[in-house]
């Protein structure tokens, strides 16, 4: 109970300095709001009057703590930028809300495809005594990792879009409009984001298992009789575990908060891409939530490492 | 009938085509075009920004601008040779002393809600944009509008402060159903050929078709979906995969790889670009040192790297399209480079061990960057040693546009169909100059021009002003680029505006 109320307070100071760091941010680099949004050929009266309508005439410290009433009282402010109808700005909630799902699901979905392939994968390369296996291998998850997200993400695109015609590029539907021609669409965007990462996981679990295999445990294990399946599986793999679920960890906290690059590619209206053009059109409100969003999952995923290891490692809670 | 107008239409756009010396691919669109409209059917037309407003008197930018055409009019429209035509009104007289508007309001044209646009609707628009109904005027030129008044059921009398020929172009400005300024859930309506459905952020904007519209005949398609597509190479992939049928503002490797596949067509943008040189800072507050810059560069060989030859070279701001009131100063410091003359001036200037400048470029347009690459090695050459500092637009719009804290810059400003708009920037002490261009002769020649409503006079006198823009270096005028665009080649209609516009209306499938 201790610990959940440390991990709770840690959350709540990380959130809050995060958000002042990201309010300063905003105050220090160049780029006015108010030209950002009416270009160069607004009138200056209309470009006092929203100022005045953004509160942007107001002390910053005024603003912060406006902000932050706000937000508390649950009210997350209107988008600068993006409009709702003629007259209304697109409340962030609502914004953010729309664009979450795309990117929870592509979160989901490379996942599973990183899990589902990644595991066996390392396992079998550990395994293996051929040198063929393990060179050829080798060479394909390192040139996975090398290759730049952009582009493979065109690289999918061209192989899978183009000239296999899997599916149309850019042919995103919304997910209430058709959940399942989003869930095939996502497929491709999912496998970009999980190729390399399939490459890392693999090669990490394998080396942590066959640092695991010279271990006291797996002679003793053999010695009383185990199969090596058993030993593997039963004893190897879920010590070897332990490193690779940090790594998931990083991994998930990555693609949740948004794969900026292959959002942008497959033309996924994502958080990753809304983080971009906000931070370039200057939309704070838009910002600020999902930089706070993004700490938000970051600690908290690994809140749910610590939480995994102890399943995994039942030692860790008797500490 | 249809058939003519559809051969006039081909024509149009060819001449328009020929006008920036197309490749020929305009013959493509030329064959379409004399094949049987069919009516019905969508679109997906690929776009490169989100829109910044679905209030047409509250956007600004030029891609938001070019899809809201599609749902709004004013009194008056452009066409695509950048004439004006009547829209929303059916005829307009001015007075002598051109001072008082008087609008006749065309029978019958409905707003997308059904109701018919009446003088009411008329003069809250204008009253809207002029700042009289709150004080705060959204579209500046239109701040000299004194008052609007109902004459009778079908005429609006507009009476403005001072004379200016140039301001009819003004009244595009577009007409919105009396009150639906303030509503605040009202979706966009107004009087185009399409009505607005839908709008989600960072997906696109979905149009359809306006089956009041007052153009008989007029819109073909059904439906038009704007899609916002983020990278362009992205774009490429869309339109070949079959996702998106129109995309505009391709690159020139992109326009080679889709000559195939699409119908792929030049035509003159809007956009002077230029190597902008800040008059007031050091060295460039001289005047031989800006001439020695204009001599030193090589707009041919810019344009055969950057636009593929497409774009057409200026000296001056203007564009060559608005025909009576462009003229050819290319002559004063060449199409190619000029070595030797550059350094002469400079040497004259004190700068003959050569100079440093600082060349701010917004990191966004690719088109600028790699311009910005050519210039620098032209600049070594008559020993000016340039560097780019890459900043991002939000950046640029704040430090280098307004606060003028730079010394060149390579980047694009837009033009509308009004003749004078880009010479009104650069009066020295307007809000949009930029470059700190200060010239008194400038200042006095340009309200002349505005004032007088004898339009030999103003065409002579625009044709002064561009000159002294010119042979005073106020920058280093570059190139209008070509606009590239790819369509579907079943598709056709499709016309070039000399503005920022795609129009949907006269579009469609011919099979």
């Amino acid at each position: 109970m201790k610990y959940f109320i440390k991990k709770l307070i840690t959350l709540i100071m990380t959130l809050f300095l995060v958000s002042v760091a990201a309010f300063l941010a905003f105050q220090i680099i160049p780029g006015d709001v108010v030209t950002s949004i009416l270009g160069t050929e607004a009138t200056p009266e209309r470009e006092e009057q929203l100022r005045e309508e953004l509160g942007l005439n107001k002390p910053p410290v005024e603003r912060y703590f406006n902000w932050v009433t706000d937000v508390l009282r649950g009210d997350l402010g209107e988008s600068y930028r993006f409009s709702k109808s003629m007259n209304e700005m697109m409340p962030v909630a609502e914004l953010i809300g729309d664009k979450l799902p795309v990117t929870l699901w592509l979160a989901a979905v490379s996942l599973v495809l990183i899990i589902v392939i990644a595991i066996p994968l390392g396992v079998l390369w550990a395994r293996s005594s051929s040198h063929f296996l393990d060179a050829v291998l080798g060479v394909v998850t390192q040139v996975s990792m090398a290759v730049p997200s952009f582009f493979l993400g065109i690289l999918v695109t061209y192989l899978f879009g183009i000239l296999l015609k899997f599916f149309a590029p850019g042919s995103y539907v919304s997910y209430q409009e058709d959940f399942g021609g989003f869930l095939k669409y996502l497929l491709f965007p999912a496998l970009s984001i999980a190729i390399p990462k399939i490459a890392m996981t693999a090669r990490f679990l394998r080396n942590s298992m066959l640092t695991e295999l010279q271990a006291d445990y797996v002679r003793t294990a053999y010695s009383k009789g185990c199969t090596k399946r058993r030993v593997m599986y039963g004893h190897v793999l879920r010590n070897a575990m332990m490193p690779v679920v940090t790594f998931l960890g990083m991994i998930i906290a990555e693609i949740v908060a948004g794969s900026i690059v292959i959002e942008q590619v497959f033309g996924l209206p994502g958080i990753g891409r809304l983080l971009i053009s906000s931070i370039s059109t200057r939309d704070f409100p838009v910002v600020e939530i999902l930089i706070l969003y993004i700490t938000f999952v970051v600690i908290f995923v690994y809140f749910l490492v610590d939480i995994l290891y102890r399943v995994i490692d039942p030692r860790i809670s008797e500490v | 009938m249809k058939r003519i107008r559809i051969l006039l239409t081909a024509l149009l756009t060819m001449a328009v085509l020929g006008g920036c010396g197309s490749d020929g691919t305009g013959e493509s669109s030329g064959d379409n075009s004399s094949k049987e409209p069919v009516y019905g059917g969508s679109v997906v037309v690929g776009i490169q920004q989100d829109i910044d407003s679905l209030d047409p008197h509250k956007a600004t930018a030029a891609g938001t601008k070019e899809i809201l055409f599609n749902i709004f009019e004013g009194l008056v429209k452009p066409d695509e040779n950048g004439n004006l035509i009547n829209a929303v009104a059916s005829d307009y007289t001015i007075s002598e002393d051109g001072l008082v508007y008087t609008f006749t309001l065309r029978e019958n044209v409905k707003f997308h809600n059904g109701n018919v646009v009446t003088c009411e609707d008329v003069k809250y628009s204008l009253e809207r944009v002029s700042g009289l109904l709150d004080g705060t005027p959204l579209i500046s030129t239109l701040k000299v509008i004194q008052a609007v008044d109902i004459l009778d059921d079908k005429t609006v009398q507009v009476t403005v402060e001072s004379a200016n020929t140039e301001l009819i172009y003004s009244f595009v400005a577009a007409i919105i159903p009396a009150g639906s300024g303030e509503d605040a859930e009202a979706d966009p309506i107004g009087t185009g050929p399409f009505s607005y459905v839908s709008y989600t952020p960072q997906v696109g904007i979905v149009l359809k078709k306006n089956p009041d519209y007052w153009q008989t005949g007029l819109p073909y398609l059904d439906e038009v979906n704007f899609k916002i597509v983020n990278s362009p190479d992205s774009a490429v992939l869309e339109l070949q995969g079959g996702t998106i049928d129109i995309y505009a503002y391709l690159t020139d490797s992109q326009a080679q790889e889709l000559q195939e596949t699409f119908n792929v067509e030049a035509s003159a943008s809007n956009v002077v670009q230029a190597l902008f040189l800040n008059n007031a800072a050091a060295p460039l507050d001289d005047v031989r040192v800006r001439q020695a810059i204009c001599y030193a560069l090589d707009k041919d060989s810019i344009n055969d790297f950057v636009g593929g030859g497409n774009g057409t070279i200026i000296s001056s701001a203007m564009l060559p399209t608005l025909k009576d009131n462009y003229v050819d100063l290319n002559d004063t410091y060449g199409t190619t480079a000029n070595v030797e003359k550059a350094k002469e001036l400079l040497a004259e200037a004190g700068y003959g061990d050569g100079l440093e400048l600082e060349i701010a470029i917004p990191s966004n347009y690719e088109f600028h960057m790699q311009t910005g690459e050519v210039v620098v090695e032209q600049l070594k050459e008559a020993g000016i040693n340039a560097t780019i500092k890459a900043v991002e637009w939000s950046t640029w719009l704040d430090e280098i546009y307004n606060g003028r804290q730079y010394q060149a810059t390579i980047s694009g400003i837009t033009c509308d169909t009004t003749p004078g708009y880009l010479l009104n920037r650069f009066q020295t002490d307007s809000k949009k100059n930029f470059i700190n261009f200060a010239n008194a002769e400038y200042d006095a020649l340009y309200l002349e021009a505005q004032a007088t409503l004898d339009i030999q006079k103003k065409i002579d006198a625009y044709a002064q002003l561009q000159r002294i823009l010119c042979d005073d270096a106020g920058s280093a005028f570059l190139q209008v680029p070509a606009n590239m665009t790819a369509i579907n080649k079943k598709l056709s209609g499709y016309k070039f505006y000399p503005v920022y516009v795609q129009d949907m209306s006269t579009v469609f499938w011919t099979e």
